[in-house]
């Protein structure tokens, strides 16, 4: 078949499946999950009991798979409750905030690498949407568009309370978006590339950022590596201030708990999206959840591997034609484990105060991301 | 007023981290975590719970066995060991109902019936549990200790129709309840 018309096909196969198979299902039941795993962190029970309602046609039991079902109802329920849109409010603003919200979410996720890749009709397909060089830099470029979602509904609403919910919001995200920026650079400086494709490829092979226990010069466990890597095990430091910031400002991007300021509800009387019902709200609470997929999919993209296996493995998964699919399940479950981390963090930490928010993110995260580059850059060259 | 002077207490290094005591607190939540998914959760086995959690499952496992004395539930008649009804239908009840939930229509017991010395009962007996408030009034001005208080809770129906409990009803709920009553003392 013509290679053009292939990678035509296989791009759209890939954005489907990956966009609208996986993103937005596991969208779905993070919220689930979260309704679920905080239950059992506050020793409660959950939504347990959505199913298949058997009784309604005459049968004796129904079916509940432990409420796994729980998600389509509550679709179903966002799309027949009453669309309403108050008089006062910005029209056409108000109705493309939810919009500006999740279409950068789920932009992002195009440069995330899901899998190695997989064999189709000779040709080798990446598991990636857009296998493009600037990878980092276009997340951030995308990311940081979805202020502009926040800020308007909370502008639009013409409501005293969203306002000051969507100025909060958006001074919160710039805030934590320069800590984040700058903590990405000593991973991109120890990599020396931009591609994340390629990023996660030298992670397969030489040891993940965070775990490095396998390389070239063999296990860590192996004396040769301590002689003949030459310090190389000190930028573990660097790189793990870096991902403290990095995962920390994610919280704060994705607006979650520790950081869940514009939505504050005894303050803000629910912040920017206050005004808005049915499906335009579930828009707002999908863009959220899907930020967080996207900020797991990144930390454990930049830092534990992205879809390597480890071990070595790879190499050998890598030899079977869809060998890239292992790789997949090997991401999606380093995702669902950060996305539990996630709602772990969210049910122990109490919220901040505005004041030390921002006092972290400009005082405490900005000198620290960039002081972490001079010492990267310092280990660095010792090392070589 | 004394003037308290608080101070604020030396924190050490690793307090002043935060970061420490960030991870105590997960380890503190990931316990609960651990707890409730082993059915273990602290109070489970006080508060009835299914397993997971200290949540009781309720339309599968009720409270029933829980419930107070001097818990008051819905208001139901009683009739005696021998299945007369104690009701009068001298209408206290109807009258110091707060809400109106109580209507009565008393009716004669013909002179032929073995128990027509007491002369009255009523022909209808409706609590509009709609209304109902469960202040109790009711059995505290009952004079023949005809109406209580019962321990059921769950009183449920699709319609305001189906809220009304009529005579049968209540009847059904109140059961039997024995001991003296002075009505039927043949003397008096």
């Amino acid at each position: 078949m013509d290679p053009t018309l292939i990678l035509v096909l296989t791009t759209l196969i890939k954005i489907v499946t990956f966009t609208f198979m996986l993103t937005l299902p596991m969208v779905a039941y993070s919220v689930y999950a979260e309704r679920r795993v905080s239950a059992i962190i506050q020793d409660r029970v959950g939504p347990n009991r959505t199913g298949i309602p058997l009784t309604l046609f005459g049968f004796k039991k129904d079916l509940h798979f432990s409420g796994l079902l729980q998600p389509l109802a509550d679709g179903l329920k966002f799309f027949l409750k009453e669309e309403h849109t108050p008089s006062h409010v910005r029209k056409f603003f108000f109705w493309i905030a939810p919009v500006l919200t999740i279409v950068p979410a789920l932009l992002t996720l195009c440069v995330v690498p899901f899998g190695s890749s997989i064999t189709v009709f000779g040709e080798q397909v990446k598991l990636v949407i857009a296998d493009i060089d600037v990878g980092p830099l276009f997340v951030f470029a995308i990311a940081s568009l979805s202020v502009y979602g926040i800020t308007l509904a909370g502008w639009s609403s013409n409501n005293k309370f969203s306002f000051f919910g969507g100025v909060r919001s958006c001074a919160q995200m710039i805030s934590y978006e320069i800590a984040l920026g700058l903590s990405v650079i000593p991973v991109l400086m120890v990599f020396g590339q931009l591609n994340l494709s390629d990023i996660v490829q030298s992670q397969a092979d030489g040891g993940w950022t965070l775990l490095p226990l396998w390389n070239e010069h063999g296990s860590v466990f192996d004396a040769d590596y301590w002689k003949n890597s030459g310090g190389q095990w000190l930028l573990m430091i660097p790189l793990f201030i870096s991902f403290i910031v990095f995962t920390i400002s994610i919280f704060a991007e994705t607006n979650r708990m520790p950081f869940d300021l514009p939505e504050c509800e005894t303050e803000l009387v629910g912040g920017y999206h206050t005004e808005y019902s049915a499906m335009k709200f579930a828009l707002f609470f999908m863009g959220e959840y899907a930020a967080m997929i996207v900020g797991s999919a990144l930390i454990v993209t930049l830092f534990f591997g992205g879809w390597s296996i480890g071990f070595g493995l790879d190499a050998h998964v890598a030899d079977w034609a869809f060998g890239g699919l292992v790789h997949l399940v090997a991401f999606l479950t380093k995702v669902i484990a950060f996305i539990i981390f996630f709602i772990w963090v969210r049910w122990t930490l109490p919220r901040f105060r505005y004041d030390q928010l921002m006092k972290l993110g400009w005082v405490v995260f900005f000198e620290l991301a960039l002081v972490n580059i001079f010492l990267t850059a310092g280990i660095m060259m010792l090392v070589n | 007023m004394a003037i308290i002077k608080v101070t604020r207490p030396k924190l050490t290094l690793l307090e002043k981290l935060y970061f420490p005591s960030i991870v105590k607190g997960m380890f503190v939540t990931f316990k609960h975590a651990i707890r409730s998914l082993r059915g273990k959760s602290l109070g489970a086995d006080s508060l009835n719970s299914s397993g997971l959690g200290v949540t009781m499952q309720y339309p599968e496992q009720k409270w029933d066995d829980h419930l107070p004395e001097h818990y008051r539930g819905v208001p139901a008649l009683v009739t005696d060991e021998q299945d007369r009804e104690r009701c009068v239908s001298c209408q206290l009840c109807e009258f110091i109902c707060p809400p109106k939930a109580i209507t009565i229509i008393p009716g004669e017991i013909e002179s032929d019936d073995p128990w027509a010395k007491v002369e009255k009962r009523p022909k209808e007996f409706d609590i509009d549990m709609t209304r109902c408030i469960y202040c109790g009034m009711c059995e505290e001005v009952c004079p023949e200790q005809a109406i209580f208080l019962r321990k059921d809770y769950a009183m449920t129906g699709l319609s305001r129709a189906d809220m009304v409990n009529d005579k049968e009803r209540l009847y059904e709920i109140g059961g039997v309840r024995t001991g003296l009553v002075n009505k039927w003392n043949e003397i008096k």
